[in-house]
C-alpha cells in the first residue's frame, strides 16, 4: 500500500484511534485545525495520560505541532488559524469562552526547539512568570522559587554561582534546562515541549532526556520529537500523526514492536518515499 | 521474503543477506541432521563424518549472522518489524546452532554404535528422525514465507515427538532389561534419541520465534508436551519384579 492510497482514507476511520488512558489529565475529541482553506489537523481524539510522558512523532507536516499547540492555545496567535473541536484540561473545556488564557499558559507551559532565554539574568529568566502571575513579590520566596526551579530542572549546581549573568551566556543545553526551569517555575502541571533537543548536542540530549524522566514525577509531558529513539526513550505513549491525521496511539515500546497501521510501520521503519 | 522497500537501500540489501545467511544455515543444519540419522541407519560412518564436518559451517554461519545482527543493531536501529526480524534472526541462529551441535553428536555416537553389534531399538530412530526432519523443515519454511499458520502448526505438533521418544525410551528399558550385553549400545542409542527430542525442542523455539516475527504476538498458552513424568517414574520390568517380591 502506497502513501497516495492510504491518503485518501476516510477521515473518522483513520482518525478513530482513541486511546485508553486511565485519568487523562487532558483530552482531545473530534480537534481540528484549519490555516486558511488548509486542513492541518482532522477529527483528532487523543488522551494525554497524568503524570505521563506523551510522544508526539510523524513527518513534517503531519499536524503534531499544530495539535501540541491546541493544548495550551498557542494557535490563537497565528493569523487565520481556526481550532475547532474539545479540548479539555481536567474536564474543563480550555477553548470555553470564559477562561482565561493566561491562566491556562500558567497551567500548561511550554518549551521550544531552540532555547530562548530572555536576555536577561538567569535569575530574572526564572522569576520572570512567578512575577507576571503575581505568585508573590518577597525576595525570600523568589530565592526560593529560583533554587528549587534550577534544581528540578538539573541547572543549579552550574548556574548558582552565576544568577545575576545574562542567561543567554550559558551554553546551549544549559539555556534548554533554564527555558525548563522557567516553565516550571510557575508550577504548571503539564509541559509541552517542540523537539526540545533538535538543537543540542547528545550529552546534553542526555540530561535533557533524564530530566523529563525525573519530571514525569510530578508534571504531566507531552513532547514532539522527531527523533523516534527519542521517543522510544523518554514517553511511555506514543501517537503517530500523518497528514493530519492520528493515525496510531498506543503504548511506546508496542507502537515501536507491533504497530498495527502500515503507515506507522512505513514510517518508524524507515519505508517512507 | 524480506521486508523491503527502505528509504536507505543497505539497509535492504543487509536484510535480505541477514535472511540469506538464514536460510543456508538451516539448509547446513536440515542436511547434518539428515546424514546424522542415515548415518545410523544405514551404520555409514562416512556419512557421520560429513555431519561432523559440516558443523563447523554452521557454527561459523552462526557467528557470521551475530556480527550482522550486532552491525545492523548498531547503525540502523532497526524498529517494528524490522526489529523483530533482526530479533529472530539472532534467535533462530542460536536454535540452528545448537541442532547442529545435537546432530554432530548423533552422528559421533553413530559411529560409536556403527562398531557395535545391530540392537533392535535403533529400528524406532528413523521414524523418530523423519518426524523431527518434517518439523525442522515446516518451521523453516514458515520462517522463510512468513507463514504464521504454518508456524503454529509446527508449534503444536510437539507432543508427537515427546510421545515417540517416551515410548523409545520404555523399549530401549526393556531391551536392556532383558540383554544386558546390549547396554552400552543401548546408551548411546538413547543418547541419540534424546537429542532428537532436543532438535524437535529447538524447532519449537523457532517457531515462536517466527511466530512473534510475522504477527508481533507471543503465541498464548503453555507449550504443548508428551507426558515426561510418565518416562521419569518409569520403572524397568526388573524392578517391578522386585517390588511384587
Amino acid at each position: 500500500m502506497s502513501l497516495a492510497e492510504t491518503e485518501a482514507a476516510p477521515p473518522d476511520q483513520a482518525g478513530q484511534a482513541v486511546s485508553a488512558v486511565k485519568a487523562p489529565k487532558m483530552t482531545a475529541r473530534d480537534a481540528n485545525v484549519h490555516y486558511g482553506d488548509a486542513h492541518a489537523l482532522k477529527h483528532v481524539d487523543l488522551d494525554i495520560g497524568t503524570n505521563e510522558v506523551t510522544s508526539l512523532i510523524g513527518p513534517s507536516g503531519c499536524g503534531k505541532s499544530t495539535f501540541l499547540r491546541c493544548l495550551n492555545r498557542m494557535n490563537d496567535v497565528i493569523d487565520g488559524c481556526r481550532v475547532a473541536g474539545d479540548i479539555r484540561l481536567d474536564e474543563e473545556d480550555i477553548y470555553h469562552p470564559s477562561l482565561d488564557v493566561v491562566q491556562l499558559r500558567a497551567r500548561v507551559g511550554m518549551v521550544f526547539q531552540k532555547p530562548n532565554p530572555f536576555p536577561k539574568s538567569i535569575y530574572e529568566n526564572v522569576v520572570y512568570g512567578p512575577r507576571i502571575h503575581g505568585m508573590t513579590n518577597s525576595k525570600a520566596d523568589m530565592d526560593e522559587i529560583v533554587e528549587s526551579s534550577l534544581r528540578r530542572a538539573g541547572l543549579w549546581d552550574e548556574a548558582k554561582d552565576r544568577l545575576e549573568q545574562p542567561g543567554t551566556g550559558l551554553s546551549g543545553g544549559q539555556q534548554q534546562r533554564l527555558c525548563i526551569a522557567r516553565a516550571i517555575a510557575v508550577n504548571p502541571e503539564v509541559i509541552l515541549m517542540d523537539e526540545p533537543c533538535s538543537a543540542l548536542d547528545p550529552i546534553a540530549t542526555s540530561r535533557i532526556e533524564e530530566l523529563i524522566d525525573e519530571l514525569r514525577q510530578n508534571f504531566t509531558i507531552v513532547i514532539v520529537t522527531h527523533s523516534m529513539q527519542q521517543a522510544a526513550r523518554v514517553s511511555q505513549r506514543t501517537a503517530f500523526f500523518h497528514l493530519g491525521l492520528l493515525v496510531e496511539v498506543g503504548p511506546t515500546e508496542e507502537i515501536f514492536t507491533n504497530p498495527k497501521d502500515k503507515r506507522t510501520q512505513d514510517y518508524i521503519t524507515g519505508r517512507f518515499g | 521474503m524480506p521486508s523491503s522497500d527502505h528509504i536507505v537501500t543497505s539497509f535492504d540489501q543487509e536484510i535480505t543477506s541477514l535472511n540469506e545467511m538464514i536460510a543456508r544455515m538451516g539448509g547446513q543444519v536440515e542436511a547434518g541432521f539428515a546424514d546424522a540419522i542415515e548415518a545410523l541407519t544405514k551404520r555409514n560412518s562416512e556419512t557421520a563424518n560429513r555431519t561432523i564436518a559440516r558443523d563447523v559451517e554452521v557454527d561459523q554461519l552462526e557467528e557470521a549472522i551475530n556480527d550482522a545482527v550486532i552491525n545492523m543493531l548498531v547503525r540502523r536501529q532497526p524498529m517494528a518489524d524490522d526489529l523483530r526480524f533482526v530479533f529472530s534472526a539472532l534467535k533462530i541462529a542460536g536454535d540452528l546452532e545448537r541442532i547442529g551441535d545435537h546432530a554432530k553428536n548423533i552422528a559421533k555416537r553413530a559411529v560409536t554404535l556403527n562398531s557395535l553389534p545391530r540392537i533392535e531399538p535403533a529400528g524406532s530412530i528413523p521414524r523418530m528422525g523423519r518426524a523431527v526432519q518434517r518439523r525442522i523443515k515446516d518451521v523453516l519454511d514458515a520462517f522463510n514465507e512468513r507463514n504464521a499458520t504454518k508456524a503454529m502448526a509446527v508449534w503444536e505438533s510437539d507432543t508427537e515427538i515427546d510421545n515417540m521418544y517416551n515410548s523409545l525410551f520404555r523399549e530401549t528399558l526393556t531391551y536392556m532389561a532383558e540383554d544386558p550385553r546390549s547396554i552400552t549400545g543401548c546408551t548411546h542409542l538413547l543418547f541419540i534419541a534424546k537429542n532428537i527430542e532436543r532438535i524437535g525442542d529447538h524447532a519449537t523455539n523457532i517457531a515462536e520465534v517466527a511466530y512473534f516475527l510475522i504477527t508481533g504476538e507471543k503465541i498464548e498458552g503453555g507449550r504443548p508436551r508428551g507426558d515426561l513424568d510418565e518416562t521419569s517414574s518409569y520403572t524397568t520390568p526388573t524392578e517391578r519384579t522386585d517390588a511384587r517380591a
